[in-house]
């Protein structure tokens, strides 16, 4: 592939991985994206279908060469058994998120209770001076939340970061050339 | 059957046919050191003076003889002064096991005396590391860090046990089973499984594509990169190249996977790279690239490099496809297997004019001048007058690339040189595990008074060893490359670079109880080479040549591979 073939706009990817459970695969993991000097946007990390195996999601800001070798890098790691760059379009992605907002009077309680049901968000604590919401969506909804409930005063955040699988049939199990290509160097037998 | 576990770890050794390993005792190794003692008739170590000339060593072994090297270190410092041994092997492609140990169980974590988080500081520059808490798990570990540095693109692996897990009273189930069964034990399945248990092929169709591409090409040219010598691919590659008839560049790496002295050869590509190679980059239509990544010394510029040829990429790791330079086509595989498949389905080319263009550029290396000792003329001494199946280790800088550009590499492993990673230092450790793997050979190592200067205590280990190695030192005075740099470059300001200093190389030597010879002139280098070359001790010769002597040619870092800075 020659250079000019590549988009090399700036945005954000969502990078999908499946790695064995195995101490200190994380950190392998991460460690790739600083080594580049990339920042990641978001992690997750959590349990597959599979046993011994865990799913990380990945979202990182670059160009498509850039994410095409941060890629190449992750699929090399002995640990990793698959890395799915996932297609903007036919993508599921989700994330939740816990915002505690300032509401110290009867007015500013309503508003955001307001709002909370407008983006089918949930209560999910209040005290006299805080409510807690939790909201799960996709990322453009949480910030776009989050970006309303400032404005009343927000004490703190927590958010998992995006999880996504892809739309229909296909997954990352898939066999792909390239996924026999990397197996190629790894096996051992 | 249940048996120490300090026994499986010497007994997973047999297994892999180990016979010498290469390390440094200490406090938290000593169980295994203790259970070393009861194998020296099967197991060989060798006690180096400092563990970078070990781990330089394991690597120089395994370099030379194809095998995995072995080394043994304790923990914290024992261990970070594998690093820069580690970091070698792993830029090089090396296949080396390092065993290191740690503290035990409950004191892990807690800053004890001399801890250090090994597999935390190995991971960037290991195929895989391990931790072992548990002992049962010992031979599995063994096994698979034994298959993974062998396999696929070859590289170090570090197992680092705890003290814990070493400690005499501990027994686990083992059962010994030969190299060549283990691969089907139980670990390895499971981690094959992850990752398709059928046996690895090239992709066909890629290969046809690529035998099409060649079909279509006037002006070929191959180049030879480190994975042909790792795959021990240079019967495939020379038979690809000779019905290919066309010009073959041969990076650092390369060097013995296509013989120095064979017609179709253009020599070192890239930085100090010969006009015939770099000029062939520059003008062929199709390049084939058979196990190199193309780095910055090789593809100085890459939107330049061989613009106007397709690229086709051959490599056994595919995360090396397009990393470096893009490529309009790739195979991914072994290029033993690659180039055996392409040798069937291609018939014999000739390209007789394009080879006339790119081949007559060929021209031997600058003619030596009379009056005072020159790097040629050195390096003419040891050519004449060593074995030709001598093995060359050498440190790195400007002896490096004369020692590269003047000698005629025969086969793999003949070139024991630090290319990724650049270690100066490097040379008399991989000479020394050279040796001991290679005994019935002849080991040369040319260093540089700079690079000699960094590990010159592993004289003691030539000596207690009676290894008769050869060391040639260039010796110009000066950090020769970095100074050729400032000249050239940096306005001759010649900062840090002038070594005016000691030691008097020759008594250093005779110290260590070896031999040691000045060279000023061609006599005194002959008579130093046939000194050295009578075997019976190591031999250290300090070849005083003049400071200003440059590698030529030599293109920039980053200009066109065919702007030469120096012809």
């Amino acid at each position: 592939m020659k250079k000019a073939e590549f988009n090399m706009e700036k945005k954000a990817y969502t990078l999908s991985l499946l790695v064995q459970d195995s101490p200190g695969v994380l950190s392998q993991v991460v460690r790739l994206f600083s080594r580049k000097g990339y920042n990641i946007e978001s992690i997750t990390s959590g349990s597959s279908n599979e046993p011994g195996v865990t799913r990380v999601t990945i979202v990182i800001l670059a160009d498509e060469l850039m994410v095409g070798q941060i890629a190449a890098q992750c699929r090399k790691l002995l640990p990793v058994m698959a890395v799915k760059i996932l297609d903007e379009a036919t993508s599921l992605k989700r994330e939740y998120a816990l915002i505690k907002v300032l509401t110290p009077d009867r007015h500013s309680r309503d508003e955001v209770m307001q709002m909370t049901s407008i983006f089918r968000a949930n209560i999910i604590d209040v005290s006299l001076e805080t409510l807690t919401v939790a909201i799960f969506g996709d990322k453009d909804k949480t910030d776009a939340f989050e970006e309303l409930l400032r404005e009343f005063g927000v004490l703190e955040i927590a958010r998992t970061g995006t999880i996504a699988l892809e739309r229909g049939r296909s997954t990352i199990y898939d066999d792909t050339k390239l996924k026999e290509e990397y197996d190629y160097g790894k096996n051992v037998l | 059957m249940k048996i120490r576990a300090t026994k499986a770890i010497m007994e997973c050794l047999l297994e892999q046919e180990v016979d010498t390993v290469f390390g440094y005792p200490g406090g938290t190794i000593l169980n295994l050191y203790d259970e070393l003692y009861h194998y020296q008739d099967k197991i060989r170590h060798v006690l180096t003076a400092h563990e970078q000339g070990a781990s330089h060593a394991a690597d120089g072994y395994a370099r030379a003889t194809g095998k995995v090297g072995v080394c043994f270190a304790t923990s914290g410092p024992g261990a970070t002064n594998l690093t820069t041994g580690i970091a070698t092997a792993f830029m090089d492609s090396s296949p080396v096991v390092f065993l290191t140990c740690n503290v035990t169980e409950s004191l892990l974590g807690r800053d004890t005396f001399q801890e250090v988080d090994i597999t935390g500081i190995a991971m960037p520059i290991t195929k895989a590391t391990y931790l072992v808490r548990d002992a049962q798990t010992i031979p599995d570990i063994m096994r698979q860090a034994f298959a993974v540095a062998a396999t696929g693109r070859p590289g170090p692996v570090l197992i680092d046990l705890l003290k814990s897990v070493t400690f005499p009273n501990v027994e686990i189930d083992y059962e010994f089973i030969p190299w060549g069964e283990n691969r089907q034990c139980r670990s390895l399945r499971e981690y094959s499984a992850h990752h398709g248990l059928k046996a690895p092929e090239p992709d066909m169709e890629d290969i046809d594509t690529l035998v099409e591409l060649i079909g279509r090409s006037q002006r070929p040219m191959l180049l030879c990169g480190g994975g042909v010598v790792r795959g021990r691919a240079h019967r495939e590659f020379r038979t690809f190249a000779e019905k290919m008839d066309c010009p073959v560049a041969i990076t650092i790496m390369g060097a013995g996977g296509l013989s120095g002295g064979h017609e179709l050869t253009t020599g070192m590509v890239g930085m100090h790279g010969s006009r015939a190679s770099n000029e062939a980059i520059a003008r062929c239509d199709l390049l084939i690239v058979v196990g190199s990544r193309l780095n910055d010394r090789v593809a100085l510029n890459p939107p330049s490099f061989a613009s106007q040829a397709k690229i086709v990429h051959i490599d056994i790791d595919r995360s090396e496809i397009d990393k470096n330079v893009l490529t309009d086509h790739h195979i991914v595989g072994s290029a033993r297997r690659v180039l055996s498949l392409l040798n069937e389905k291609i018939p014999q080319y000739s390209h007789p004019e394009w080879k006339e263009e790119i081949l007559s550029m060929k021209r031997e290396l600058s003619a030596p001048r009379e009056e005072t000792l020159t790097h040629s003329q050195v390096l003419k001494v040891i050519q004449r007058m060593a074995p030709r199946d001598t093995i060359v280790a050498t440190d790195v800088g400007q002896h490096q690339m004369w020692s590269i550009q003047h000698f005629h590499f025969d086969y793999p492993g003949q070139l024991l040189t630090s290319g990724g990673f650049g270690t100066m230092g490097f040379g008399l450790g991989a000479a020394i595990g050279a040796k001991m793997g290679c005994p019935e050979k002849t080991v040369v190592h040319t260093t540089g008074d700079g690079c000699f200067r960094m590990n010159c205590h592993e004289l003691a280990t030539v000596e207690h060893y009676n290894l008769p190695i050869i060391t040639v030192i260039f010796n110009n005075g000066a950090l020769g490359m970095v100074r050729q740099w400032q000249n050239l470059i940096y306005g001759k300001r010649f900062s840090q670079t002038t070594l005016d200093r000691g030691p008097d190389f020759v008594k250093l030597a005779e110290a260590y109880g070896l031999k040691g010879f000045r060279a000023t002139n061609v006599q005194e280098m002959e008579l130093a080479m046939a000194e050295g070359l009578i075997g019976d001790r190591g031999c250290v010769i300090d070849a005083v040549i003049d400071q200003d002597e440059m590698v030529s040619p030599m293109v920039a870092g980053g200009s066109k591979i065919t702007d030469f800075l120096l012809v």
